[in-house]
C-alpha cells in the first residue's frame, strides 16, 4: 500500500521542519518527504491542502483498564478513542489487574493492542513486585518482554527499596517513572490544600507533598545516575526544582497532564467530582508555573493522564469518588489551545506531544523521519467544535471539559501506514 | 452554590451559607423569631407543613441536631421519618444514590441530610426529584448551616447591632463544619470582626481568604470580644499528632472564668454542644451567667422550623406556577 499526502503543512519538530511538503508512505514506513521517490505510484492520494501534517501523538500515561477492569473500558475501546484524537502511541502504567510485573501481562497487552490495531501500546512495567514497594521486580525479564520504562505508580515509602530499585533499573539501562507524591502528606487528601479546600472542608494535599518527594527522589537520582522521569507535576515549585537538576546536567525529565494547564482549585467550587484528580488541581500560580515549564521545555511532554471511569464511580460525594479525568480526546485540543493563547508556538506544541515524549522513552517514533513508522496525524486547524458526551469515543465520560469549544480537529490518523481514523464531515 | 435558590431568589435547598445572600439570612432570622414564642403557647403546633413528609436521613450519629429537626418538623405538622444509616446500608453494598432513590420512591417532600463526607448534601441536592428540598444537617468538614443560623439568632437576641461586634471562635477550626458556616454567616451579616483562635495544626490553610483574623493565644484573641464561641474538640484529634494532650489543650485554649476576663464584661459564651467539660471549657463558665448554651438549643428548633417552612413555601409556589 502506497499513500501520498499532498499539499499539507508538515510540522515535524524532531527534524525542525515546518513547511508545506508532500509525504510519501509505503507499507508501514515513511519513505519520502518533499519529492516523490522514483517510480512511486500512490494507491491512495490524500489532499491535505490547508491541513497540518504531524507525527502521531505519544501519550506518556493512559489507563486503558485492560487487563482487570474491562467492564469500564478496554484496549480496543480506548485505543479507538486515541486514534480519533491523533494519538498513535500510549504508555499504560503498571497498575492493571494483574499488575504488570511479569512478562505474561506485558505480552497480553502487546497482543491485545496489536490485535486492535489502532495504536501502539507500550506497557510500563512495575518497578517492584505487585507495586508494593518491597521487592524488586524482574526488571531484566520485563525489558526483554518489551518494557521501555518502569514505574511504581504509588508513592514509595521505603527509601532503601527505592534506591536499590533505581540502581537495579540503571544496571539494565531502564528509565524509571516516578510519582512525585509523599505518601503520608497525601494519604487522606483529595484536593489542593488551599483556599478552596479550606472553604469546602475537603481534606487537603499540600504542595509540599510534591516538592518533598521531588527533593527526596532527586537526591537519590543524582547519586545513582539513573534515567528518571517524573509523572504529572502539579506545582510551580517542583517544576523549578527539576529545571535546576536538568541545568546541573542530570538525565531527568517530567510531564504535565493537559488538564493541569487549564484548571485550578477553583474548578472544584461546586464539588464537581470530574475535577477530582491526583495530583490535585492547584493554584493559578501553579498553573502559570507549569505553563512556563512547558514553554522552556523543562516539562518536555504533555500527557492525558487518561483515567476512564463509570458514571457510578463519580456519583458520590467528592472525596469518595475515584480520581481521574477521561483525557485522551482533550489532549491535543487543549495543547492547541496553548498555541491559541500564545503560550506555545505551533512547533513547540507538537514537540511536547511527539518528539518530547519520544526522547523520554528513547523510542524511534514521534517524527516523520525517513524510515520511521508511518504514524501520522492530519489536522484541520479551522474546524470549530464543541465537546459533547456524544462526541466521546472513550467509554469514560468523566471529563470537566464537556461544553468547551475548540478550534481545530484531527481528520485522519494513520498508524503504521493504515488509516485508523477518518473524520466524517 | 446558587443551586440553593430558585429563579425567583427563594430558598429551595439549604446546603451552605456560601452562595446565599444577606437578605435570605435575615429572612431566616426573622421567620425564626415568629416561631420562637410558640413553645410558650398551650398548643405548640402550626399547620404550615400539614401533609408533607420529611425524612431525617442521618449517615452519622447525632442527638441534638436530629431531635431538634424532628421536633421542628412536628411543630410544623409534617410527618417525619427518621432513618439512621451509619454505614449499615453501605456495608450491604448499596450506594448513596440507590439509598436516596429508594426513599424518594416513598413520595417524600424533604430530606434532612447528615453525612461524614464534605459535599454530600450538595451531591444529594443535585440528584433529587425537582420538587424535593434538601437541608444540610452537617456534611463532613464542610458546612452546618442551620447550626450557624441558630448561633446568629442567639447573637442577634443578645447583641442586635452586628456592625460593631467582635466574635471570637476558639478551637478546632480545621475540622469544623460549624466554624466554616459561622464564619461565612458572620461575614455575610456584616459582623465587625471575626477572629479564630487555635494552634496552627487546627487552623485551615489560606485562612486569610476566609475573612478572619487568626490568633494563636487565647488571651489575645478574646480581648474585648463581644461573643466567645467555643468549638467541640473531637477526641480523635489527640491521635494524628494534631495536639499533644487534652491537658495542654485545656491549659492553652480551655475557657476559664479567669481567661474570660479579657473579653468584654457583657460578652456571651456559646458552644454548639456537646461540651467536653474540662477540655474546651470549665464547668463554671459552661454553667455561668454569661453562657447562652442552652438557649442555643431551643433557638435551634425555631431556626429549623424557619428553614423548613421557607423551603416548602418555595415548593408550593413552584407547584402553583
Amino acid at each position: 500500500m502506497r499513500i501520498a499526502i499532498k499539499n499539507g503543512l508538515v510540522i515535524d519538530p524532531a527534524n525542525k521542519i515546518e513547511k508545506k511538503l508532500d509525504l510519501y508512505i509505503e507499507n508501514d514506513k515513511i519513505v519520502a518527504l518533499g519529492k516523490s521517490p522514483n517510480g512511486f505510484a500512490a494507491d491512495q492520494q490524500i489532499d491535505a491542502s490547508g491541513k497540518y501534517i504531524f507525527p502521531g501523538i505519544i501519550d506518556l500515561c493512559a489507563r486503558l483498564r485492560e487487563p482487570g477492569l474491562e467492564h469500564q473500558a478496554s484496549i480496543v475501546s480506548e485505543t479507538k478513542a486515541a486514534a480519533a484524537a491523533g494519538i498513535t502511541t500510549l504508555c499504560q502504567p503498571p497498575d492493571t489487574n494483574p499488575i504488570a510485573d511479569t512478562n505474561a501481562v506485558i505480552e497480553l497487552i502487546h497482543q491485545q493492542s496489536e490485535h486492535a490495531g489502532y495504536a501502539t501500546v507500550l506497557p510500563i512495567g512495575a518497578l517492584t513486585q505487585k507495586l508494593e514497594g518491597k521487592q524488586l521486580s524482574e526488571m531484566a525479564a520485563l525489558k526483554e518482554a518489551g518494557c521501555v520504562a518502569l514505574a511504581n505508580v504509588f508513592p514509595m515509602q521505603d527509601t532503601v527499596v527505592l534506591r536499590r530499585s533505581l540502581e537495579y533499573a540503571a544496571t539494565h539501562d531502564l528509565t524509571v517513572f516516578l510519582t512525585p507524591q509523599d505518601y503520608n502528606l497525601s494519604l487522606d487528601g483529595c484536593a489542593h490544600e488551599g483556599a478552596v479546600a479550606s472553604r469546602l472542608g475537603l481534606p487537603g494535599i499540600p504542595s509540599a507533598a510534591e516538592t518533598m518527594a521531588v527533593g527526596r527522589d532527586l537526591a537519590l537520582i543524582e547519586e545513582v545516575g539513573v534515567k528518571a522521569h517524573f509523572y504529572h507535576l502539579s506545582t510551580s515549585r517542583a517544576t523549578q526544582m527539576i529545571a535546576r537538576a536538568q541545568y546541573d546536567g542530570h538525565a531527568i525529565s517530567c510531564d504535565a497532564a493537559a488538564h493541569q494547564l487549564f484548571l485550578t482549585e477553583f474548578d472544584l467550587s461546586d464539588f464537581d467530582s470530574n475535577c477530582h484528580v491526583i495530583p490535585p488541581l492547584r493554584t493559578e500560580r501553579d498553573k502559570e508555573g507549569l505553563r512556563h515549564g512547558i514553554k522552556n521545555n523543562t516539562i518536555s511532554s504533555i500527557c492525558s493522564n487518561h483515567e476512564p471511569w463509570d458514571a457510578d464511580d463519580k456519583a458520590m460525594p467528592f472525596c469518595a469518588t475515584e480520581a481521574g479525568i477521561s483525557g485522551l480526546q482533550t489532549l491535543l485540543p487543549l495543547t492547541m489551545k496553548l498555541v491559541e493563547e500564545k503560550v506555545l508556538t505551533l512547533s513547540e506544541a507538537i514537540a511536547r506531544l511527539t518528539s518530547g515524549p519520544a526522547s523520554i522513552l528513547n523510542i524511534n517514533s514521534g517524527s516523520l523521519s525517513l524510515g520511521a513508522l508511518a504514524d501520522v496525524c492530519i489536522y484541520d486547524p479551522n474546524i470549530e467544535w464543541q465537546l459533547t458526551p456524544d462526541s466521546l469515543i472513550s467509554l469514560g465520560h468523566n471529563t470537566p471539559f464537556i461544553d468547551w469549544y475548540f478550534k481545530g480537529k484531527v481528520i485522519q490518523t494513520l498508524h503504521a501506514g493504515k488509516i485508523v481514523f477518518q473524520e466524517h464531515l | 452554590m446558587s443551586a440553593q435558590l430558585d429563579s425567583n431568589g427563594r430558598l429551595k435547598h439549604f446546603l451552605s451559607i456560601d452562595g446565599l445572600n444577606p437578605s435570605i439570612l435575615t429572612e431566616i432570622l426573622d421567620t425564626a423569631e415568629s416561631f420562637n414564642a410558640l413553645p410558650e403557647q398551650s398548643v405548640k403546633k402550626v399547620p404550615l407543613l400539614r401533609g408533607k413528609t420529611i425524612v431525617n436521613l442521618f449517615f452519622e450519629a447525632s442527638t441534638r441536631t436530629r431531635t431538634t429537626f424532628e421536633l421542628a418538623a412536628k411543630r410544623l405538622s409534617a410527618d417525619v421519618l427518621n432513618i439512621n444509616i451509619e454505614a449499615s446500608a453501605t456495608a450491604k453494598g448499596e450506594t448513596l444514590l440507590d439509598t436516596l432513590r429508594t426513599i424518594e420512591a416513598m413520595h417524600i417532600d424533604m430530606f434532612i441530610i447528615r453525612h461524614a463526607r464534605s459535599g454530600a448534601a450538595h451531591f444529594i441536592a443535585k440528584h433529587v426529584l425537582p420538587h424535593v428540598s434538601v437541608i444540610n444537617a452537617g456534611d463532613g468538614r464542610h458546612a452546618h448551616p442551620t447550626q450557624a443560623m441558630l448561633d446568629m439568632f442567639t447573637i442577634r437576641r443578645h447583641k442586635p447591632e452586628f456592625g460593631g461586634l467582635c466574635v471570637a471562635i476558639i478551637g478546632d477550626i480545621l475540622h469544623s463544619r460549624v466554624a466554616r458556616s459561622q464564619i461565612q454567616a458572620l461575614n455575610m451579616l456584616g459582623i465587625g470582626e471575626v477572629r479564630i483562635i487555635g494552634p496552627k495544626t487546627l487552623i485551615p490553610a489560606e485562612h486569610q481568604t476566609m475573612g478572619v483574623q487568626v490568633y494563636h493565644k487565647l488571651e489575645e484573641g478574646i480581648k474585648d470580644a463581644d461573643v466567645v464561641i467555643m468549638l467541640r474538640l473531637q477526641k480523635e484529634r489527640m491521635q494524628g499528632a494534631m495536639l499533644p494532650s487534652e491537658g495542654e489543650y485545656f491549659r492553652l485554649y480551655g475557657l476559664t472564668e479567669e481567661k474570660l476576663q479579657a473579653a468584654k464584661d457583657d460578652a456571651i459564651v456559646m458552644h454548639p454542644g456537646p461540651i467536653n467539660r474540662g477540655v474546651e471549657m470549665d464547668s463554671q463558665v459552661a454553667d455561668g451567667s454569661r453562657s447562652v448554651i442552652l438557649q442555643q438549643v431551643s433557638h435551634g428548633i425555631a431556626i429549623r422550623m424557619a428553614v423548613m417552612s421557607m423551603a416548602m413555601q418555595q415548593a408550593s409556589h413552584a407547584e402553583s406556577n
